[in-house]
């Protein structure tokens, strides 16, 4: 009987063979703390009488949720893990870079066939770099800074195999939330979806982010993509002596389910409130009443997503009835779009561009939904009250579908613009 | 001890709003335990009421706050057909625990419930519902008073080995 990815993951890190239900304490090569979950994880790594963290250079620390400090509390956090980085010496990104998960990447600190925890739920986008990584909460977390160790049980891997060409104006995110539209919410709780077929395999490092970002949303443990070459030019170009290695399933692997799905005639998606799986074909919401949009986040807030966003605002204006909020995910991604006259394009048409964060997604910074208010933003969850009042609705849907909507002041099929 | 019933998939959002991570005391997060959602949870849990909810229960986010802020309201079970995979480790590590019960979603909202983990079954009325096993490797946590005991107990970690 063949292995998945995930299982030859663990079996590398064991040095024997391990099968899905097997449950191991197996060693971290990487682990990120925020200014949210990571407090917390500080304070539990203390009381398990922890003293020096399992090994500084593979702790990742920044500050992406509350960006300038929001709050006094929030500044208070910030302080309390800037002191936790200097006596412990972990590099502190602190505010500067951008959002964890979109940081974690470029930096290249989740590399192919590792295994990378973080105290967030999206860490599972680390997948589409080929590692195993997987959201964690903050007492799991400080035992990982004690022992740089976790137990895990081994999960079973679904199989999504994509095949066929997008349309114009039609990408990664209507994927993936045609996925979810499809698995449901809790269709994947506990496995790892692996991602494969040609469409993937031409699909760019943003698109792969934007997919295993979101595995979580149908409660996946995480989402791989088998690291190819796209995956090994990035790291290459970021890794001092990037190791390329050879990962993928063996073809007697088992799977608990395989999906195949063709992106040929796919529609633009968009969830309606309040979850996830509530995916639509934009045709079928198109009209719909917006308040704001949010053009961000560690799902689309990349340099490809902005592009995508330029491109359908081509020389027009947003609708002066719209707020919209434009955040790129990192100092990284902010450069190249401003470089390449995406961000000066948005503020002309009437946008915000704020500097790297979680922004609205985060639900307490900023951006926030008044009772009855409409929004529609490229993250990931449009839980009620993610956004702000528990009256408020949130869509979600691709860069392109929201820039589109942000012209005309209500949910608009990105093709017909 | 008095049930309050949830549908399916409720989320961490909806357990506790983003705008209040930043408090970490378990009654302080009670306070705000799904305000906006049902708001007469803070005002009226009392020690040792039950949260049942149907199927996904604890999606979305990582954050410890929610299990912390119905342990916070007195809360000692969370009674579910299924739970999202971090917030179940999350409610073991902060001494919550939650039981899968495929019948969970025929207790009624306000009735009275008794969860009796040695006969590993939930007497409700006249009928005796039953629960899954928690997994061993996490009833060898819970053994050992929760993860931070387990991890305050030793210096090093065996990698790898058959069980913990």
């Amino acid at each position: 009987m063949g292995s998945t990815v995930a299982e030859k993951i663990f079996a590398g890190k064991c040095g024997r063979k391990v099968t899905a239900g097997e449950v191991v304490m197996a060693g971290i090569d990487a682990a990120m703390i925020h200014d949210i979950t990571g407090p917390l994880a500080i304070k539990k790594f203390y009381e398990m009488d922890g003293d020096t963290v399992f090994n500084p250079e593979s702790v990742i620390l920044l500050f992406d949720h509350q960006i300038p400090a929001d709050s006094i509390p929030a500044a208070e956090n910030h302080v309390y893990m800037r002191r936790f980085a200097e006596e412990q010496q972990i590099q502190n990104y602190d505010l500067r870079e951008g959002i964890c998960h979109q940081v974690v990447m470029e930096k290249g600190r989740a590399l192919p066939g590792q295994i990378v925890v973080g105290a967030d739920s999206h860490t599972c986008m680390y997948g589409a770099g080929g590692a195993f990584a997987t959201g964690i909460g903050s007492t799991d977390m400080g035992f990982v800074l004690k022992f740089g160790a976790l137990y895990f049980r081994i999960p079973e891997s679904i199989k999504i195999a994509v095949s066929g060409s997008f349309a114009e104006k039609v990408g990664a995110k209507d994927l993936i939330l045609a996925i979810a539209r499809d698995l449901g919410a809790d269709g994947a709780t506990y496995k790892s979806l692996e991602f494969m077929g040609e469409t993937i395999r031409n699909m760019e490092m943003a698109g792969r982010m934007t997919c295993c970002n979101m595995a979580i949303e149908m409660g996946a443990k995480a989402g791989i993509v088998p690291p190819d070459e796209i995956t090994h030019e990035y790291f290459a170009k970021r890794v001092k002596n990037y190791e390329r290695i050879h990962l993928e399933s063996d073809e007697d692997a088992v799977y608990a389910l395989e999906k195949d799905f063709d992106v040929t005639d796919l529609s633009p998606q968009v969830a309606v409130p309040h979850n996830v799986d509530l995916a639509r074909d934009v045709e079928d919401v198109a009209g719909t009443h917006i308040d704001q949009v949010f053009i961000g986040s560690c799902t689309n807030g990349r340099f490809e997503d902005l592009q995508e966003a330029a491109r359908v605002l081509g020389e027009r204006k947003f609708s002066d009835a719209v707020r919209v909020i434009v955040i790129p995910a990192s100092r990284e991604e902010y450069l190249k779009s401003l470089r390449a006259g995406f961000i000066e394009r948005f503020v002309e048409a009437g946008a915000l561009v704020e500097a790297p964060c979680c922004g609205p997604c985060m639900g307490g910074a900023f951006g926030l939904l008044a009772p009855g208010e409409v929004s529609l933003s490229t993250s990931n969850r449009n839980f009620r009250g993610r956004q702000g009042s528990t009256e408020a609705s949130v869509y979600l849907c691709s860069p392109a579908t929201a820039a589109a909507s942000a012209i005309f002041g209500e949910i608009t099929d990105p093709r017909e613009v | 001890m008095r049930v309050w019933k949830f549908g399916d998939n409720i989320d961490t959002d909806a357990i506790i709003p983003g705008r209040y991570l930043t408090i970490y005391d378990p009654r302080d997060l009670a306070s705000h335990a799904f305000e906006g959602t049902k708001d007469e949870f803070s005002k009226n849990a009392r020690e040792g009421d039950i949260v049942v909810g149907g199927s996904n229960f604890g999606c979305g986010s990582s954050r410890e706050h929610a299990p912390l802020a119905l342990s916070g309201a007195g809360i000692h079970f969370i009674i579910a057909k299924s739970f999202a995979r971090i917030f179940y480790r999350n409610a073991i590590n902060v001494g919550l625990l939650p039981l899968i019960c495929p019948d969970a979603g025929e207790i009624r909202d306000g009735s009275e419930i008794s969860v009796r983990i040695r006969e590993g079954n939930i007497e409700y009325g006249e009928r005796k519902l039953t629960f899954e096993p928690v997994p061993e490797f996490l009833q060898s946590i819970i053994d050992a008073g929760g993860l931070v005991e387990f991890g305050r107990d030793r210096k090093e970690v065996p990698l790898c080995t058959k069980s913990l």
